[in-house]
């Protein structure tokens, strides 16, 4: 490719662009196919759309594709840390980055997000410590971030659970009178649960300001999106009163540009909005999992084609908005964050045992502090035997 | 002295209303609680005075009420949320044993969930299945939650002030039967801590301890004890999780025989961790085994029969025999 110094300051063409869909959403009767909001074809075309659009400069692009590419390097670093013995479990989010990166840079710094246990996507966005994730997946602790620090909650590992919490955040952002955003994560499996339809009802009758992202990723553990809906997901927002659309999750772009619209909708009040990000799960669902027992090669080859990463490289190269030094750096940046969670993970240290009586409650309690005092007790009994 | 005598069900209103008229971030939610004041109208006239944006009438969903009163705290209220009806809970014990007891400590202590869910109890009111149950140990065996239940107006008016003062969640059981019970609340006074027993009557041969409704059947039993010449006391322990041992243990210590009465099936029922811990305790004071007093593992019957099912006077007093035979 042609090595170009200016290309960061020049915008992408526009030329190349087409319109890939109708305004109006098409009514889907079974069997066809809905309509996705796409910016970035899987092949690395930019296209237009009627109702969403997105003006990025070089160094903008090259941004979203550095937040996507270290992603996947802290994740597979994780999950190769889990095979080390490292880590207890991980729930990789190998082929999501575009949704977790296009949705979590749209958010501004006074947004809340609520994730489930996949958001490290997300998590980065928001300036978390990627360390701070493994905690859980370690197993010397729950979480145990302040969620407060980044306006970004504690994983939630119950699915959909998050989404009513997210929703009683947004109430009280609508009491105070504050003009910022909530956006609540879950998924395709999360879709079923009778909380996601709760946190929907609430939203909508008190009109408000959160946005639920649901990464449809076609797969919850073994079951496929059909044994969860008969509609296309984002259409259950239309029965709730509110609008859903539904977006190419492998289109950094659009996932940006919906979940802008649908933020900036929530601050000026008109409610709350369903994104479904149509992506795939490229791994496992967790490091215990063994996705070879239910589904079929040929599938996962096909979602390669439209991997988020390569399509926004090729985007890049064939605008000269990055050239190879740009690449280069980032492969050792990537190397650099692949070594540094590495070392913190295995320097992490256990949590001493007393903790676990630490926090159980905020007041403190009288039965806490007793079983403490047996607990210890029962353990110096050791201490003294080995004198 | 403000000293004045009203109802247990006025008491919880009137300290509903100072919450909501002291601290701003307090809310109310839950199922008709606005303009009809709640089925049981503990909520009375409180939409009227404080607005529809603190108290809030909310879809008839409780896991939606509890999972956005979550989200509300982590904003920084302080929600109280009515759970209709004891048999109702169930759709929002996830959100209650999942999310809220155990958020404070997920986080390391960095967030706190001041949520008090209060669930009128208990049965005595000839009402329709679901509506006459007491899940209270189904809580207190939940580390995170707080569970407590007043037995008269002046406790009803003092431990709703101190749970919503409370950085934990509190579940708060209010004993339905006795809502029209009356009894003199002293608003400037605090009876005591929020976990703290009490005495609520003294006597030298048989405690008896008991919570919420069936104070009131232990004060009767020890009363009719008295006529035959039996000294009972009564601890009113007020909270079930944690619990007063130490109060217990006093009484105990004193009299040497525990009954322990409450509606709750006996089985895995609070009364058994009593009785563990006070024999653990008092094992050398004890003359008698510690007896329970309670609901029986059956589902709870139908209105005709609940009078049969749930402890009254005569199945205390047969209690208190028993033990005093030993």
């Amino acid at each position: 490719m042609t090595v170009e110094s200016t290309a960061a300051a020049r915008k992408p063409r526009r030329s190349s662009k087409r319109t890939s869909a109708a305004k109006t959403p098409a009514k889907t009767p079974e069997g066809s196919t809905p309509e996705l909001v796409q910016l970035l074809t899987p092949e690395g075309e930019r296209v237009e759309h009627p109702d969403y659009s997105i003006d990025l400069s070089a160094e903008e692009l090259r941004a979203l594709y550095r937040d996507m590419v270290l992603t996947r390097r802290f994740d597979a670093e994780a999950t190769a840390l889990q095979r080390q013995g490292e880590l207890g479990l991980w729930a990789s989010l190998l082929g999501q980055e575009a949704a977790q990166i296009g949705s979590g840079r749209a958010l501004r710094d006074d947004d809340y997000v609520f994730p489930t246990y996949r958001e490290h996507g997300v998590a980065w966005c928001r300036g978390v410590d990627p360390t701070n994730l493994l905690g859980m997946f370690r197993g010397v602790n729950h979480g145990g971030w302040d969620p407060n620090t980044n306006n970004f909650h504690l994983y939630t590992i119950v699915i959909g659970s998050q989404t009513l919490h997210a929703t009683g955040y947004a109430m009280g952002v609508a009491k105070d009178g504050a003009d910022s955003a909530v956006i609540a994560y879950f998924g395709d499996g999360a879709s079923s649960q009778g909380d996601v339809a709760e946190a929907f009802t609430f939203s909508a009758v008190y009109n408000a300001p959160v946005v639920f992202f649901c990464q449809n990723n076609q797969w919850a553990i073994s079951e496929p999106t059909e044994k969860q809906t008969r509609v296309p997901l984002y259409q259950r927002a239309q029965g709730f009163g509110f609008p859903g659309v539904r977006v190419d999750g492998n289109d950094v772009l659009a996932c940006l540009a919906v979940t802008r619209s649908a933020l900036e909708r929530a601050r000026r009040g008109e409610g709350p909005t369903l994104v479904e990000a149509f992506t795939y799960r490229m791994g496992a669902h967790t490091t215990s999992d063994d996705p070879t027992k239910y589904r079929a090669d040929e599938e996962r080859a096909s979602w390669e084609a439209k991997d988020p990463i390569l399509r926004l490289r090729t985007y890049l190269e064939r605008e000269g908005a990055a050239d190879e030094a740009f690449f280069t750096a980032l492969d050792e940046e990537s190397e650099t964050l692949g070594k540094r969670v590495r070392e913190a993970v295995r320097a992490m240290p256990d949590p001493d045992r007393m903790a676990i009586f630490d926090h159980a409650y905020a007041d403190g309690n009288p039965l806490v502090d007793e079983e403490r005092a047996e607990f210890a007790a029962y353990q110096a009994s050791f201490a003294e035997e080995g004198k | 002295m403000a000293v004045e005598k009203m109802s247990l069900a006025k008491a919880l209103n009137e300290s509903l209303r100072k919450a909501l008229d002291t601290d701003p971030k307090v809310l109310i939610m839950g199922e008709d609680v606005g303009k009809l004041g709640g089925v049981f109208r503990i909520t009375d006239g409180l939409q009227k005075d404080f607005g529809e944006d603190r108290v809030i009438d909310t879809p008839l969903a409780e896991s939606g009420i509890v999972g956005t009163a979550i989200g509300l705290a982590l904003r920084g209220y302080r929600p109280v949320v009515e759970i209709q009806f004891d048999g109702f809970v169930f759709p929002a014990y996830d959100q209650i044993v999942t999310q809220l007891a155990k958020m404070h400590a997920r986080a390391l202590g960095k967030i706190k969930l001041p949520v008090v869910v209060r669930i009128p109890y208990g049965g005595g009111i000839g009402a329709v299945e679901h509506h006459s149950e007491s899940p209270e140990a189904l809580f207190a065996h939940v580390a995170g939650l707080k569970v407590v239940s007043p037995s008269n107006a002046s406790d009803a008016y003092w431990m709703m002030q101190q749970a919503v003062q409370s950085d934990d969640p509190v579940i708060f059981f209010e004993p339905k039967r006795r809502y029209w019970d009356k009894g003199e609340v002293d608003t400037e006074s605090i009876p005591g801590a929020l976990h703290a027993a009490a005495v609520a009557r003294t006597g030298t041969d048989l405690t008896l301890a008991a919570y919420g409704p069936m104070v009131k059947v232990c004060l009767e039993a020890a009363a009719a004890a008295q006529e035959e010449g039996k000294s009972v006391e009564v601890v009113d322990l007020r909270s079930m999780s944690p619990i007063d041992f130490d109060t217990i243990q006093a009484s105990v210590e004193k009299t040497r025989r525990l009954v322990v009465v409450h509606e709750a099936p006996v089985f895995y029922g609070s009364g058994a961790e009593i009785a563990a811990r006070i024999t653990e305790r008092c094992f050398y004071h004890l003359e008698a085994p510690v007896l329970r007093v309670g609901g029986y593992h059956a589902p709870y019957p139908p209105a005709r029969l609940e009078e049969e099912y749930l402890p009254g006077l005569d199945r205390v007093l047969d209690a208190v025999d028993r033990s005093l035979a030993y």
